[in-house]
């Protein structure tokens, strides 16, 4: 039939008797044609999204041996039936044909970075690596062993293994090398952890201040569905940022600040909220020490002082405040994840609390709730002689004492905060001070896109007697083991549970989608396998992941089988927001049990106890500061072998003013070699013209740049940030690594002669 | 009978591409091919700047011109809007990728015209999209604009203004834009005449 030639533009506003169709729309028959995979037995298994550390509960849709799709699912609170792009195209890796798919040895005789390897049998790799790990151990002790890893299979890696092992010399990346500032900064300012899923009360908040925090780019998922449901619920959005980032493209104003002067900003918006009386006095007074010292502290940092700091008006500076001050206490600073810019980045995270203490929004709606761990108990083993040493991106190890008889971390010293620094981890491999390092696990980091400094950190491979990887896909650093562990992926594997702290907090449940496909096996199971080799068979007691998992699902009066059938268990329990002030239970975990704006810790460790400005680095003469970001379809260097993200995006470009591109001479479409510092050249990278950055930087998206032969898409293509990272600024309260005092200057280069994704894929496939 | 469409409000859109990366693995988009894909045009000059992230697939017009174009009736709508191919009767020349002024249109490497079908397949189990479930700013609604009680049809009535790609091409698209970040209404195309 014809369809009636109607104007819907006319139409949406006239009443017009049309068909409701509820539910299932009826269809003709022709138009049910539909993707093959969707036509065939379709399984759903539930399970947890691995593209990025945010872990999104998922559905996947399973046919025989092949994931076709995943999708969130309404009852999960990650993900809430909604998935980003990482998580939407996670499946592809799983069937990429440059995966790992046997463990390998190196050939004797060869060098670390030659990449030449043969195959081995699980059997004789545990065996290889058992041995050295017993002779490691002999002649210089467990600590001589590093545990580095990032992933939900960290725990067995880098908190577990480590722990049961006896080497304190365990560290993640998301700790200091994102998080550290942030996390440490709130201990010392709230007594507690800010927490891996950022407790922002978005959905109620009417003002948002966003520093260099990038929602839109860094597809966090749940945090990107509540901005956008913060905004249609009409909160108004400040961002600052040298770039005109997403998060800019949404907001109501943009600060282009200089590069490193956020803490002026900070203290300035402080200034003004006390010189004008525009704070919260009731909760300040009720929940808060140090407000005397704040006050004749920050005196001096005027918005017109702030003004020469940031190139930001003193006028627009007094503007916001007053603007914050009048939502609060439904305005709102939250915090970044990676928060390691300029080497004094705790204090810029106390800045930024005391602020928001200012506006009176920790604890309350619309600011920041305080989440609540959800209840599940550990499977019981023997105790473990040492306390996990890394902390996490939810916040910082326990513990840091040694017990008797076992060495302090090699780090310890170089800074004030209880959690390894993986960066301070390196050099001890080299110098062998305070004492040796000669082992090294990499489980799921990229050891040359994540730390800081990569000639240095090659050097130290190379004198290593033990470097074992564990790992899914051939990167560069893996290519350079002893001992290569293939794993299993996030859909053929089991994990432990992941529990969240959350607004409810919640249990979920990772399972496997199909069997492992070549020769890879589960984290788990290496674990275990090698735990029974190195003589720590007692603290894997369990017989098999299925009975671990049940064994700790009991503990809530669930078990596996029920669990599989939800994927996920919210618990009982709300945040707290105002209940706390109305039982008069303060939540602060300082030690004067209220919020410290002044430290008397920090004074008393040698440090500010209120947080003072430091100008940034100059950019010098010819060069360009470099700033990263991410790119919202790539997470970290662990995605550009996907085809399918790929094909999204297979390049990252450098941002670069469109003023100094016509001084320079580049014109749309020009490739550039950005060179920093010390000389590294990076790229060709294709020049991003454009309005969207300040004129004394330059933006590239992190995880480019790869130079591993093994990774046909990822190989070769754009420019990677970390190894222009020669240098980075140390934290010495959080033992973070400043990235941002790194520069470059751009130097005119030819186009790569690359193969496009599209075609290497059809290549690959036949 | 219904008179299916999409909105996308512009305004929420941050140009993630998860709309794009679900289509391409709910639907198989082989290799080299988009049934949906993302522009972003920056507006303006420093510091005065806005950023249009936009996406786009196949409109299903009430005034397709892909479908009088077909040779063998392999392009044609169904009773609720839909501009859909029938791969049986495809014979692959390429005439209707020719005809639609957005480029939303491919030849399978099987043989056949391909574009969006608004995931038909999906509508007749009763869900929707594959884009529009995935979509974690809520940019994308989805539904009947003839049913006045529609989410759709209620977002378009409270709209003071929309936008359409191409209108001066009369084909009268489904797919609508709200909340363009220009004045102007959506970027447009830079000529290269």
């Amino acid at each position: 039939m014809k369809l009636p030639r109607r104007n819907f533009l006319k139409l949406s506003a006239a009443a017009v008797g049309a068909v409701s169709v509820g539910g299932a729309v009826t269809l003709t028959s022709r138009a049910k044609a539909a993707p093959a995979w969707y036509t065939k037995e379709v399984k759903q298994v539930f399970s947890i999204c691995e593209n990025c550390f945010w872990r999104c509960g998922i559905k996947a849709s399973v046919v025989g041996n092949r994931v076709y799709k995943v999708d969130g699912y309404k009852e999960n609170p990650k993900s809430r039936g909604m998935l980003c792009p990482r998580g939407q195209g996670a499946p592809a890796q799983t069937y990429d044909p440059d995966r790992l798919k046997k463990p390998l040895i190196r050939i004797e005789g060869s060098q670390r970075g030659d990449g030449r390897y043969r195959e081995a049998t699980w059997e004789e790799a545990l065996d290889y690596i058992a041995k050295k790990m017993l002779d490691l151990k002999e002649q210089y002790g467990p600590e001589s062993i590093a545990f580095f890893g990032h992933g939900t299979g960290d725990g067995w890696f880098v908190d577990f293994l480590p722990a049961a092992w006896g080497s304190p010399n365990a560290a993640k990346p998301s700790v200091s090398l994102c998080t550290a500032p942030r996390e440490v900064a709130a201990q010392y300012t709230f007594g507690r952890a800010i927490g891996g899923h950022e407790p922002i009360d978005w959905p109620n908040t009417k003002y948002i201040v966003l520093i260099g925090h990038h929602i839109g780019e860094d597809t966090h998922n749940t945090q990107l569905q509540e901005f956008s449901e913060a905004r249609k619920n009409g909160a108004k959005v400040v961002v600052v940022d040298p770039r005109f980032s997403t998060a800019a493209a949404k907001a109501d104003r943009w600060l282009p600040i200089k590069p490193g002067t956020d803490t002026a900003l900070l203290l300035a918006w402080i200034h003004v909220l006390i010189s004008e009386k525009l704070y919260d006095q009731d909760y300040v007074e009720k929940y808060t020490v140090g407000m005397e010292q704040l006050v004749a502290h920050i005196r001096p940092y005027t918005p017109e002082w702030a003004e020469q700091q940031t190139e930001i008006s003193a006028e627009v500076i007094r503007q916001v405040a007053r603007e914050m001050a009048r939502y609060r206490p439904k305005a709102v600073v939250p915090p970044t994840r990676h928060t390691v810019w300029y080497g004094n980045d705790t204090q810029r995270m106390r800045a930024s609390y005391i602020l928001n203490v200012l506006l009176g929004n920790y604890g309350r709606e619309g600011g920041f709730y305080i989440a609540m761990p959800p209840y599940l108990e550990k499977y019981p083993t023997p105790p473990l002689p040492l306390e996990p040493a890394a902390g996490g991106c939810s916040g910082p190890a326990a513990a840091d004492k040694e017990p008797e008889g076992y060495k302090p971390r090699a780090d310890k010293g170089k800074f004030l905060a209880k959690s390894t620094a993986i960066q301070e981890l390196i050099e001890p491999m080299i110098s062998g001070q305070p004492y040796p390092i000669k082992g090294l696990f990499a489980y799921g980091i990229n050891l040359f896109h994540a730390i800081p400094n990569v000639p240095r950190t090659k050097e130290a491979l190379k004198k290593l007697e033990l470097y074992v990887a564990i790992d899914v896909l051939p990167q560069e650093h893996v290519m350079w083991a002893d001992v290569i562990l293939p794993e299993a992926t996030y859909l053929e594997r089991y994990d432990d549970l992941v529990a969240v702290s959350h607004k409810t907090p919640f249990v979920q449940l990772r399972m496997p989608a199909h069997e492992p496909l070549f020769d890879c096996k589960p984290g788990w199971w290496i674990a275990k396998e090698l735990g029974k080799r190195i003589g720590l068979e007692q603290f894997f007691p369990w017989q098999n992941i299925e009975e671990y998992l049940d064994t700790r699902l009991q503990s809530v009066g669930l078990d596996l089988e029920t669990m599989k059938s939800m994927g996920t268990m919210v618990q009982n329990g709300k945040p707290w927001l105002t209940d706390w002030e109305k039982e008069n239970r303060l939540p602060f975990g300082t030690l004067s049990g209220k919020i410290e704006l002044y430290s008397e810790a920090l004074a008393k460790a040698g440090f500010d106890p209120l947080p003072k400005y430091e100008a940034p680095q100059p950019v010098p003469e010819g060069f360009y500061r470099l700033l990263y970001g991410r790119s919202p379809v790539h997470t970290f260097a662990r995605t550009q072998n996907n085809p399918v993200l790929m094909e999204m995006e297979p390049s990252n470009s450098v941002w670069l003013n469109a003023g100094e591109a016509a001084r320079l001479g580049f014109k749309p479409g020009d490739y550039a070699y950005l060179i920093n510092q010390d000389g590294v050249r990076e790229g060709p990278v294709r020049v991003k013209i454009t309005q969207r950055i300040r004129k004394d930087a330059v933006y590239i998206t992190h995880g480019f740049g790869h130079k591993a032969k093994g990774m046909t898409l990822a190989n070769g293509r754009g420019a990677s940030d970390s190894y222009l990272q020669t240098r980075y600024t140390l934290d010495r309260i959080s033992g973070g690594a400043g990235l941002r005092n790194n520069f470059v200057k751009l130097e005119k280069a030819p186009p790569p002669k690359l193969k496009s994704v599209t075609q290497l894929i059809k290549e690959r496939r036949a | 009978m219904a008179r299916l469409g999409m909105l996308i409000d512009l305004s929420a859109c941050v140009g993630c591409a998860a709309c794009a990366v679900a289509c391409k693995m709910e639907n198989q988009v082989p290799a080299g091919a988009s049934r949906l894909w993302i522009r972003e045009r920056e507006v303006g000059t420093f510091p005065d700047l806005a950023v249009e992230f936009r996406p786009e697939q196949c409109n299903h017009c009430e005034n397709p011109p892909c479908v009088p174009v077909c040779p063998t009736g392999a392009s044609y709508q169904t009773e609720d809007g839909l501009v859909k191919v029938d791969s049986a009767k495809c014979i692959a020349c390429g005439a209707c990728v020719a005809a639609c002024p957005y480029n939303a249109r491919f030849i399978n490497k099987n043989g056949y015209a391909d574009k969006c079908t608004f995931c038909s397949h999906r509508l007749a189990k009763g869900q929707q999209p594959a884009c529009v479930e995935t979509c974690p700013t809520y940019a994308r609604v989805f539904g009947d604009l003839d049913d006045p009680n529609s989410e759709i049809a209620k977002a378009l009535k409270a709209a003071k203004r929309f936008d359409v790609l191409r209108p001066d091409q009369g084909t009268r698209p489904k797919v609508i834009y709200l909340n363009a970040p220009s004045k102007k209404g959506l970027t447009q195309e830079v000529s290269n005449s």
